[in-house]
């Protein structure tokens, strides 16, 4: 199947205006206000390519694939098997086959939990996090723990968010079985340094699984110079659906893991006394996959590299920059999560004002934002905070919008003043 | 911001920041905690039973503006009522508060009125109920922590 007719996407040179019509969600009124959407770390607005892919894809060319023999899933398997080729190209893996399918971050780290986790850990090994987790990659590890005996270790962050390396490094010891670690920290926005991380990590024989769900769609993975073994996103949140995720596994590590889910389509053969596994990816793709979900995620996939990271990059940091400097001078505002080197996310409290009706409050000014743990409680309670507003900015947005955000927080201000 | 002010009445702004009844109320009967995950407010209801009349009840903890005078107003308008009169009143504030089309009661209500505004923010219900929800399993002698996601 061909995908839809491209629509529109933004020239080399980075064009805001541009790239804002191509998601026409951004032309919506909220509460008689333009939208200002800025809860991208929650989830990204999708581009009018993914829609007229996934419209196309359901309207000219649905069909189950595999093993089809007619023509209509000839194409279905064909667009599939390309989503999975665009994604390979994304995250620069030597093969097509280290890209396995799932339903999003979460069951991606599930599966090396319990695919690779009750293979290779045992009883009194260790699994080393850092406190700055999304419970997505902290709950997995535990449940796996809980299985098999192991100890679940943290990693330190300081005030500002950021990893202390040298507890970090302190912490691989002799029963260390796999560290898993978030690339760019959806409630402080901190970026870790993980090809240090990774190093330090195999210098002691350890594998490594980055959770990239936040990272993937602000700045370019090359999970050959990473060199991590694992490397997880979720397609939402890089301007594609719900529903559909990824997991890069190393080849050498995915053959040798036991399958996660039992199955249609992840057979080679089956009796009643033995099952033989399909080959890699699709051992670990039980039953029909949502295969329109990966067929809009590969075109999130062009859309985004059309567009361009080094474009995407430069302009998300004046963002951040400028947010920066215009929350700081809200009075009695304060940030969390000032890490030195961080992207996207603008978390703050402010002083009288607890964060659900700062959130409240700015709604009604048209503008998204995020409230509450942003599922990392223990993060909350490092920084003796309930919870955090919180501004994520993606491609699309614009100074104007943080300018929003800023006279919507002076409301907050008149009503809860200090 | 005037539809704001509905929400956020004088009231309820005045109670959050001087809440009514905070704090522990030392060698309390009842105690129950209540939690709400999504935004992290977590309280703790103390209460003092004669027969079945509240004499006295306190709450501790964070929350929201919302959560917080709900639970301030909550305390002054239990405080001497009987078990059942108090159940009523809870009944009474979740109309208020989840039914848009339903008539406020000011005489029964009384402040608790100014919660009207709440019917209008879905997401905020939960918010303004939590104290009461606490106060229920408070009553019911439930040690286990209530939500109310």
């Amino acid at each position: 199947m061909n995908t839809a007719e491209a629509t529109t996407v933004a020239a080399p040179s980075f064009d805001v205006d541009r790239i804002r019509q191509d998601f026409p969600i951004l032309a919506r009124m909220i509460r008689e206000h333009r939208l200002v959407y800025l809860d991208n770390a929650a989830t990204t607005q999708k581009p009018q390519l993914v829609l007229d892919t996934l419209s196309h894809y359901y309207a000219a060319g649905n069909a189950n694939i595999h093993r089809g023999v007619h023509m209509l899933s000839e194409e279905a398997t064909a667009a599939y098997d390309r989503a999975r080729g665009q994604v390979q190209h994304l995250l620069n893996a030597r093969a097509a086959h280290e890209i396995v399918f799932t339903r999003n971050s979460t069951e991606s780290i599930n599966l090396v939990a319990q695919s690779y986790g009750r293979r290779n850990i045992g009883p009194g090994d260790e699994v080393l996090i850092t406190h700055m987790e999304h419970h997505s990659n902290i709950v997995p590890w535990q449940l796996l723990c809980e299985q098999i005996g192991a100890r679940l270790r943290v990693a330190p962050i300081d005030d500002s968010g950021t990893l202390q390396l040298d507890e970090f490094e302190r912490l691989i010891g002799p029963r260390t079985r796999l560290v898993s670690v978030v690339h760019l920290s959806n409630s402080l926005g901190t970026i870790n340094p993980v090809q240090q991380i990774v190093e330090l990590a195999h210098a002691r024989g350890v594998p490594v699984l980055i959770d990239g769900s936040q990272a993937a769609y602000h700045m370019p993975v090359d999970v050959q110079a990473l060199d991590c073994d694992f490397y997880a996103f979720t397609g939402h949140k890089l301007y594609g659906p719900t529903g559909i995720g990824v997991l890069y596994g190393r080849e050498v590590l995915l053959e040798q893991m036991p399958p996660y889910q039992g199955g249609g389509d992840m057979i080679r053969s089956v009796t009643f006394e033995k099952t033989t596994y399909a080959d890699l990816p699709h051992k670990f793709e039980a039953g029909t996959p949502h295969i329109a979900g990966a067929i809009g995620l590969g075109a999130a996939v062009d859309y985004l590299l059309t567009v361009g990271f080094d474009g995407i990059g430069t302009h998300e940091a004046d963002l951040l920059a400028y947010g920066t400097a215009a929350l700081t001078e809200v009075k009695g505002l304060r940030l969390i999560g000032t890490a030195a080197n961080k992207a996207s996310i603008l978390a703050f409290v402010m002083e009288g004002a607890h964060p659900h009706d700062v959130g409240t409050i700015v709604d009604t000014e048209g503008v998204a934002i995020r409230t509450g743990h942003h599922c990392t409680q223990p993060l909350m309670d490092r920084f003796g905070v309930p919870a955090t507003a919180r501004a994520s900015v993606a491609m699309y947005n614009t100074r104007e919008e943080i300018d929003a955000l800023v006279r919507a927080l002076e409301h907050v201000r008149e009503m809860f003043p200090v | 911001m005037s539809d704001l002010r509905e929400l956020y009445q004088e009231v309820i702004l005045d109670h959050n920041k001087y809440p009514h009844n905070f704090g522990k109320l030392e060698g309390a009967d009842y105690h129950a905690d209540g939690f709400n995950p999504l935004c992290g407010d977590k309280l703790t209801i103390y209460m003092n039973l004669d027969d079945d009349t509240v004499t006295n009840v306190s709450f501790l903890g964070s929350g929201c503006a919302i959560s917080k005078a709900s639970a301030s107003l909550m305390t002054d308008a239990v405080k001497g009522k009987t078990l059942a009169e108090a159940r009523s009143l809870f009944d009474q504030f979740l109309t208020l508060v989840t039914d848009a089309d339903a008539p406020v009661d000011d005489a029964m209500l009384g402040k608790l009125a100014v919660f009207a505004g709440v019917r209008d923010y879905p997401t905020r219900v939960k918010c303004a109920s939590l104290a009461w929800h606490t106060l229920r399993a408070a009553f019911d002698n439930h040690h286990a922590v209530v939500t109310t996601e």
